[in-house]
C-alpha cells in the first residue's frame, strides 16, 4: 500500500543542506511513497530546549504539532530532530491536551534510515558511489532514538562504496547544538579529535545522518585543510546513482 | 579542601585544562583503559541491562525508604555498641569528628579514601587542630604530598598525573628511585606503614552501609583501607546520607556493579566490612566505632526533581566516557565531584551561582547515561539544571536570553521563520571574505568560527526548491 509521508526536513537542512531534503524526498518517492512537505514547518525546538529555554521552545513545538499531527508518517533526515518529536509527550506532561496530540505525533515519527529499513523493509536502494566511506554515528540517533544498525544495512548495499570502520565511532563529535558556540573551547577539542579519527581512515567520504554533526565535522575538516574529504548525508549517498 | 576548590573563572579553568597536554594524555589513556575494561566486564557478566535494572530498583527502593533504612542501620550499630551521628551540615559533621579526636587526645590520624570527607573539608579542619593526617589510598597520598592537590577523578584521584610527574612529587619526599610503579609503590608503602603503626584514629568513607546488619563496607584494591579499620583503636566512618543498602544481598549486587563499572573488575582485591566495634573475643578492629551520616543538602535533593542522583554509587563510569571530561580534565570543574555526575551534584550541593556553567559543560551526547550502572538519566538532569538556571534563577547571559526570546517568536511563526531564513544568507555573506565561507565570524558565530569554517548557505532553501518544483519549475 502506498505510504503517505510528510517530510520534516529540519531547519538546518532547510537552510544549510537543501540538497539533503531533495535527496530524501526523491528517495522516498522512488520507493513509492507519496511525499508532501508541510510548508508551515519551522524548527523542532531543540536549540532553545537544550539551552534551558523550555517555555520559548514550546512555542515552536506547538507549531510543529499543529503542522504534522494529521500526517500518516512523519520522516526526518535527522535522528536528533526526530528524537525531539519523540520527547514532546514528556515535555507537555503538564498540558494534557497538547500531550495527547504530542503522543500521536511521536508515534508516527521516524528517522529516515529507520523508516527505510523498518517500515518500508528495504536495504538495497540500488545506489552507487565510487570510493571509500566512513560513517559517523550521531549520539542522539544511536543512544536516544536507538537507531544503530539501520544506516550500516543501507550503506553496505551501496555498490562501489567501500566502508571503513571509524575508530572510536561512538564518541561524540562535539556539536551539541548551542554547545558548539557556548562552550566553543571544549567543542574545538572534541571535534578536532573526531576529524583526526576520520582522516586516519583514509576515507574519501565522511557519511552521517544528522546535519548538525555534519556541519560541525565539515567545518573542522575544512579548517584543517581537508576539504578533499567530502562530507555527505546518508540520504545523498543512498540517492546517488 | 571543600567541595568547591577553585575561585578561578570557569573559562580560565577550562583553558588551563585544555592547555595541559600531559594531563590530557593521561586522562585520555585512562579513559580508554577504564571504559574498555568496563565494557568487557559487562559482556563477561552477561545480561548487563537486567543487572542495571535490578541495581536501579535496589537504589530507588532504598532512596524511597531512606528514613526507614537509616533508622534500621542506626539501631543495629547502637545495639553493637557503636555511635551514630546525623550531621545536617558539613560543619556539624566536622565538629563531631573533631570532638571525638579531641576526646581521644589523638594526634595521629590515618584515612581511607573518601569523597564525602573531601566534601566536608575534614582534612583541613583536622590539620588546623594540629593533627597529623595521612591519606592511605595511594592516589590520595600522592595528592597529599603534592601539597594537598584536589582529586581530579572520583575513583582514581591522581588520574591526571603520569608516572614521571608522580616520581617528581615523590622526589620532594626524599625518593631516589625510578618511575617504575612497583618501586614507587614500595616507597609509599614504607612511608605509610610508619603512620599506620602510630595512628590513634582511623577515618574511612563508606561505599555501602548495610541496614540489616549495621555494617559499613569499603571497596579497595590496595588493602590500606583495611589497615585503617583494623589498626587504630578508634574508627570513624563518614557516609553520605544515601550511601546505604537494605541487605547484604543487595550489597552483593551493587558491589559487583560498582567494581565492574569503575575498573572493570569482578570484585576488587578487598571488600572490608566493619560491623560495630570489636567484640571481646576478637583480636583486631576498633574499640570505639562512630558513624557520621552526612546530609549537607541531601534531604533537599531527596525532595527535588533531582532525586535520582541519589542513586549514584560513585563508580565514575560517567567520567570515563565523557567527551568533555576527556579534554578538560577533572580540575576544570572546580569541584571535587567532576565529570557528568559532578556537573549534576555540584550545583545541588553548592548552589547555582558558583557553578552555573557546569550543566552546560556537556554535549548532551548521553554517553554518561548509557554508562551509568544504576541508570541515572544524567544528561536529562543536566537539562533540568539548565532550565532552572534560565527560567528560575535568571542566571543566563542577557544576550542569550534575547536570542532565545527571538527564537521563541520567530520559530513558532512560519512567516517570521521564512523571513529570517531568507535573509540569513545575505547577512552571513557579509562575514565571508570569498562570499562562500566564514572563517572569522562575529557575535554568536565567533565561538563556532574560532575553530571551524562555516559555509554561507545557498540562497535557495529547501522550501524554495520545493515551491518551484510544485509549480513545475524543476524536475
Amino acid at each position: 500500500m502506498k505510504k503517505n509521508v510528510s517530510l520534516f526536513t529540519t531547519c538546518i537542512v532547510d537552510v544549510y543542506y537543501p540538497q539533503v531534503g531533495v535527496a530524501t524526498l526523491e528517495l522516498l518517492e522512488s520507493l513509492g511513497c507519496k511525499v508532501d512537505y508541510p510548508k508551515e514547518q519551522t524548527c523542532c525546538g531543540q536549540p532553545a530546549f537544550n539551552s534551558g529555554y523550555f517555555k520559548d521552545s514550546k512555542k515552536s513545538m506547538r507549531n510543529m504539532i499543529k503542522v504534522f499531527e494529521h500526517a500518516e508518517y512523519v520522516v526526518s533526515p535527522s535522528g536528533s530532530c526526530a528524537f525531539m518529536f519523540k520527547e514532546y509527550p514528556h515535555i507537555f506532561d503538564d498540558e494534557p491536551e497538547w500531550k495527547v496530540r504530542a503522543e500521536k505525533l511521536a508515534a508516527k515519527t521516524y528517522e529516515l534510515t529507520q523508516f527505510l529499513v523498518n517500515v518500508l523493509g528495504v536495504e538495497d536502494l540500488g545506489a552507487k558511489l565510487v570510493g571509500k566511506g566512513t560513517y559517523h554515528t550521531s549520539c542522539h540517533m544511536t543512544r536516544l532514538l536507538g537507531v544503530k544498525e539501520e544506516p550500516f544495512k543501507l550503506l553496505n548495499k551501496v555498490s562501489n562504496l567501500e566502508m571503513i570502520p571509524l575508530p572510536d565511532a561512538d564518541r561524540c563529535c562535539g556539536f551539541g547544538g548551542t554547545f558548539a558556540v557556548k562552550m566553543s573551547d571544549i567543542s574545538e577539542q572534541v571535534v578536532d579529535e573526531k576529524a583526526k579519527s576520520i582522516i586516519s581512515t583514509g576515507a574519501n567520504y565522511l557519511i552521517g545522518a544528522d546535519a548538525g554533526c555534519l556541519l560541525n565535522i565539515a567545518g573542522r575538516l575544512q579548517r584543517l585543510g581537508r576539504e578533499d574529504i567530502k562530507v555527505l548525508h546518508i540520504a545523498e549517498v543512498l540517492n546517488s546513482k | 579542601m571543600s567541595m568547591k576548590f577553585s575561585d578561578a573563572p570557569f573559562k580560565d579553568r577550562l583553558g588551563k585544562g585544555i592547555n595541559d597536554t600531559f594531563m590530557r594524555k593521561a586522562v585520555a589513556g585512562a579513559q580508554e583503559r577504564l571504559a574498555g575494561r568496563r565494557l568487557l566486564a559487562a559482556e563477561t557478566l552477561g545480561n548487563w541491562e537486567q543487572w542495571r535494572e535490578l541495581s536501579e530498583e535496589i537504589r530507588q527502593h532504598t532512596i524511597n525508604n531512606l528514613d526507614f533504612y537509616l533508622n534500621q542501620l542506626t539501631e543495629n550499630i547502637e545495639k553493637l555498641g557503636g555511635h551514630v551521628f546525623f550531621a545536617e551540615t558539613k560543619e556539624d559533621a566536622t565538629k563531631y569528628i573533631a570532638d571525638v579526636v579531641k576526646n581521644k587526645n589523638a594526634k595521629n590520624i590515618v584515612k581511607a579514601k573518601s569523597m564525602v570527607t573531601e566534601e566536608i573539608n575534614l582534612n583541613h579542619v583536622l590539620l588546623d587542630m594540629g593533627c597529623d593526617v595521612v591519606e592511605s589510598d595511594l592516589g590520595e597520598w600522592i595528592l597529599q604530598v603534592d601539597d594537598w592537590e584536589p582529586p581530579s577523578h572520583i575513583v582514581t584521584p591522581a588520574l591526571h598525573k603520569n608516572r614521571e610527574q608522580i616520581r617528581e612529587v615523590f622526589e620532594r619526599q626524599g625518593y631516589k628511585g625510578t618511575s617504575q610503579p612497583e618501586e614507587m609503590a614500595r616507597f609509599a608503602r614504607e612511608r605509610l606503614r610508619e603512620k599506620f603503626l602510630a595512628c590513634e584514629v582511623g577515618i574511612t568513607g563508606c561505599n555501602f552501609a548495610i541496614a540489616e546488619s549495621g555494617s559499613v563496607t569499603l571497596v579497595t584494591n590496595e588493602g590500606n583501607g583495611r589497615m585503617v579499620t583494623t589498626v587504630p583503636k578508634t574508627q570513624i566512618s563518614v557516609m553520605g546520607m544515601e550511601r546505604i543498602v537494605p541487605t547484604f544481598a543487595d550489597m552483593e549486587v551493587l558491589v559487583g556493579m560498582l567494581t565492574r563499572s569503575a575498573v572493570g573488575q569482578k570484585l576488587t582485591s578487598y571488600i572490608s566490612v566493619t560491623t560495630g566495634p570489636k567484640r571481646p573475643d576478637e583480636v583486631d578492629g576498633p574499640e570505639e566505632f562512630h558513624l557520621v551520616v552526612v546530609d549537607n543538602g541531601r534531604s533537599k535533593i531527596l525532595k527535588s526533581e533531582f532525586k535520582q542522583v541519589l542513586q549514584c554509587i560513585r563508580c565514575a563510569a560517567c567520567l570515563n566516557v565523557c567527551p568533555v571530561y576527556r579534554h578538560v580534565g577533572g580540575h576544570a570543574y572546580g569541584s571535587i565531584y567532576s565529570g557528568p555526575i559532578g556537573a549534576v551534584i555540584t550545583p545541588l550541593l553548592g548552589g547555582y551561582k558558583d557553578s552555573k556553567e557546569l550543566p552546560y559543560a556537556s554535549t548532551l551526547c548521553g554517553a554518561c547515561t548509557d554508562a551509568c550502572p544504576v541508570k541515572i538519566p544524567l544528561h536529562q538532569l543536566l537539562l533540568k539544571h539548565r532550565r532552572n538556571i534560565v527560567e528560575k534563577e535568571g542566571l543566563a547571559p542577557i544576550a542569550e536570553q534575547l536570542i532565545f526570546k527571538g527564537y521563541g517568536m520567530g520559530f513558532s511563526n512560519t512567516s517570521l521563520y521564512k523571513l529570517g531564513t531568507k535573509f540569513a544568507p545575505s547577512a552571513l555573506k557579509m562575514m565571508a571574505i570569498d562570499g562562500k565561507t566564514i572563517h572569522d565570524g562575529i557575535g554568536p558565530l565567533k565561538g563556532w568560527t574560532s575553530s571551524r569554517d562555516l559555509p554561507v548557505p545557498t540562497r535557495e532553501r529547501f522550501r524554495d526548491w520545493y515551491e518551484k518544483r510544485e509549480k513545475g519549475g524543476n524536475k
